[in-house]
Formats: C-alpha cells, structure tokens, sequence
C-alpha cells in the first residue's frame, strides 16, 4: 500500500474510524509487519470502551446467522458494531476459505457495522493469533460492540475467553445428551448458552440438558449462566438474546469487569512476553556455537533438554565472551 | 514481532443476478489450496457490497464471476466505487460467460484479464501470483 504509509496517519485514521485505515492496520498486525507493535503502542490507551462478545461453539450451529441477527438488532439500538469472524487456515497448504460474510449479506453497506474476515493461519485454540490485536483496532476506532466469531470450535477451543467480556456459546438440538453437556471445556466458557435452531424439535430437550447440566456444578460463580432458546432464521429469541447480554454486562459492570480485565491484562502480559522470548531469545540464542553443541549433546543422549536449557539459559546471562564455552 | 507472515487475500465476488456460483467456488477452492486466503461473498452482490467488502477485508485482489451478460454495466461501476474508496492498487480479474467483443471495453474500464470457461485453474493461479500488485 502506497498511499498510506505513515504509521501516525494511520493510527489517527484509525482514531477517526476511517474504513481504509482500520482495514490496512489490521492486515499489518495480521502480517506482524515491524511497524505492528508501535500501532498497538499507539492505539492501546483508547481502548478498552468496547463491549466485546465472543460467539463459539461446534461448526454447523448457526454463529455466523445467529451474529447477523444479533448485529441487526443491536443496529436497531444505535450500536455501532465490529465483527471479526474467524476460519480456519488448512494446515496443509496454508491456504484459507473465509466464507461468514455470506451468512451476514445484510450488514455488508451497513455503515455502522465493520466486518473483517480472519484466518488462524494455524494458531490454535479457535482464533488467529492477531485477533485480539484486530480488537483493539476496532476497539479505538469507537466501535460500541465487537463480536467475535470463532471457528467452528471442538470441545476444547476456549481461546476466546481470554478476550471477550461475554462469552456466548452456540449450540443447536441433536448435537449430544446430557453427557456431552457435562463434559469440560466449551461448556464452562459460556456465559450465555444459545440454543439455535429453535425452531427444531428437540429444542426445547437441549435447553433442559443444558440447564441440568449447568446446575451440577459446583463452582461458585457469582454470574450464572443463562440458556436461552433462538432460532436465526426465523428470528424467535433474538430480542432476549440481546437482553441477556444487557444483563451481563450491566453485572460486570458491577465489579467484575475490573477482575476479568486484570486477568486479561496478565494473560495479555504473558502472551507478549512469550512471543518476545520466542523471538528475540531463541533467536538470538540459535546464532550461537552453543545451540549447535546442546542439539548435538542432546540427540546423543549426553544431556537432557531441560538441563541444557538451564545452561544456555545461564549462559545468556552471562556478558558475550563467555559464550560456546559450556553448553 | 519480526516473522512477516503476508498472505494473499483475495475476494471472489459474484454480482449481477445469476445463481450459478459452481465456477466461483472452484475459482476460490484452487486459490485456497494454493495457499492464499480466500473470502466469498455468496450470490447476487451489488456493486456497493462488492466494493464495500474488498475495503472492509482490505483484499490484494479482486474476482468477479458473472453468467448473466450484466458485465458491461456492472463491472465498469465496480471499478469506480474501488477508485472512489481509494482502492487503486487492487488487482480485479473476472471470469464467467463472457462475449470476446466485450473484453476490451471491460480492460479500459480497469479489469486486469479475464477468463472463459476451461481456463485450468493453475493458469489462474500462477496469473494472481504474478499480477498481485502489492
């Protein structure tokens, strides 16, 4: 891109909620092009304004329908929205097919509404490692509501958590009995629990299983999960849905919010420090006559990884001239 | 934050008024597995959206598939709407029942190429790899 190279400008069209800036500044996170991190330094003090709501659940349920019916009506409310809907990236060819603006036609000239298709490009747990990133810009750009669609998750997907204030997991009828309910994983993420597709039969049993579900467990949390019936396409529950999520978010507000954002600042800490470690000190550490010495040592069975990582550990510390002589 | 991981995002895009999206989706399957990122829009897209979707995805490149002849008022207008959102450095081919007589008219309207039916899609692909403008 040409005509807007300067990261200033870019953050200031950001700042502005200008399509073509928060468009290029996400696709620059999304690249982890060397100017990302000053972006994210200079947007990060104008956010944490927006709502952000997680949507996951199995594939085939309905989010990206059920996101489209639930933006519309939060459209009706002068919300303003940010959508960022997550697919997978094959990790054969790394290639991605990104179709959840098909089910969400109706928003595409909506101005109000910012939709952005992400790939994982193979990060695991049902986001892309720069959707939290992609968040933030929408958050800084005034967005009311950001909603993030994962992929179609397995049990065991629950990256979301980690950043969304309301996690709303979709299910649809006939997809398991009470056991599957009780299993861990996506079933202790949600704090609203959606069945779709109420229009189906058996609806009304998948709610029940749910709710009985819920009630066995013996966690104390002071925010107990709602389970609530909808059908997208015909849009039954839909209203109650969006007072749900009211609901919610009128209890973070409460104080609980404070607690998640610590913990979400310390997640968001470790993440940062664990790509720093990653890149600057293994990287720095495999240009060294040591790293060599220690896979060799390694691989002969002389040495165990976890005491090499030790002594190259100890090593780094130590001023340069001492380098490659023990490994 | 230093490993630059670009892709190429692309937008197959099907406007006008036809429902036959077979070609479309082939187009998006063999640019998917050839490693690009690949965001579909479903049937009958208007300009608006089609335009409006490329900005919000902020997509390298651009196809349109059309069956129903509406091409020589669709494309041109397609190509405005881009230009008026800035979007200039955007790489637009299309594909479809396309007339050879309309082909030039489209090209001076902004459309890099365009292919017919029985196009093998490594042509198409190795064609994107070298015409990604950015």
């Amino acid at each position: 891109m040409t005509q807007v190279t300067d990261v200033q400008r870019l953050v200031q069209g950001v700042f502005h909620g200008e399509k073509r800036a928060i468009a290029r500044t996400i696709s620059m996170i999304e690249n982890n092009e060397p100017e990302a991190q000053k972006i994210i330094s200079l947007i990060y003090q104008k956010t944490g304004r927006s709502h952000i709501i997680g949507i996951t659940g199995p594939p085939g349920a309905g989010k990206s329908t059920l996101v489209e019916k639930l933006a519309k009506e939060l459209r009706n409310r002068k919300t303003t929205i940010g959508i960022i809907a997550v697919d997978p990236t094959s990790p054969f060819t790394g290639g991605a097919f990104l179709g959840d603006r098909v089910r969400m036609q109706d928003l595409s000239t909506d101005e109000g509404v910012y939709i952005r298709s992400m790939a994982t490009r193979n990060n695991p747990g049902g986001l892309a490692r720069a959707t939290k990133d992609a968040a933030h810009v929408l958050d800084a750009a005034g967005k009311d509501v950001i909603i993030i669609e994962t992929v179609g998750a397995g049990q065991s997907e629950v990256e979301v958590v980690k950043v969304a204030q309301t996690v709303v997991v979709v299910l649809a009828p006939g997809l398991g009995d009470d056991i599957q309910a009780i299993k861990a994983g996506q079933m202790e993420i949600g704090d609203i629990f959606v069945v779709n597709k109420g229009d189906r039969e058996n609806a009304n049993k998948a709610v029940t299983d749910i709710k009985a579900a819920l009630e066995l467990s013996t966690e104390e949390r002071s925010w107990k999960p709602l389970v609530l019936k909808a059908s997208a396409l015909t849009g039954e529950g839909i209203g109650e849905f969006v007072e749900s999520i009211e609901k919610h978010r009128a209890y973070l507000s409460k104080g609980a919010l404070d607690l998640q954002r610590r913990a979400n600042a310390e997640t968001e800490l470790i993440e940062a420090l664990r790509q720093k470690i990653t890149q600057t000190i293994i990287q720095d550490l495999r240009q060294k006559g040591a790293w060599v010495r220690a896979t060799e040592r390694i691989s002969a069975r002389e040495i165990d990884p976890y005491s090499a990582a030790d002594n190259l550990l100890k090593q780094k510390a130590k001023p340069p001239k001492h380098e490659g002589v023990q490994a | 934050m230093s490993k630059k991981e670009k892709k190429i995002r692309v937008l197959i895009a099907k406007p006008g008024l036809d429902s036959h999206d077979r070609g479309a989706k082939i187009v998006a399957r063999a640019l998917r597995d050839a490693g690009m990122e690949v965001i579909y829009t479903g049937l009958r897209q208007t300009p608006e959206q089609i335009a409006e979707t490329a900005l919000q995805e902020d997509v390298d490149v651009i196809g349109l598939s059309i069956l129903s002849g509406a091409h020589p008022t669709l494309f041109p207008r397609i190509m405005q709407l881009l230009k008026k959102k800035g979007m200039t450095d955007v790489m637009v081919f299309a594909g479809g029942i396309i007339p050879e007589e309309d082909i030039p008219a489209l090209k001076k309207a902004g459309i890099k190429e365009v292919f017919g039916p029985g196009t093998p899609t490594s042509t198409l692909i190795e064609y994107v790899r070298n015409n990604v403008s950015k």
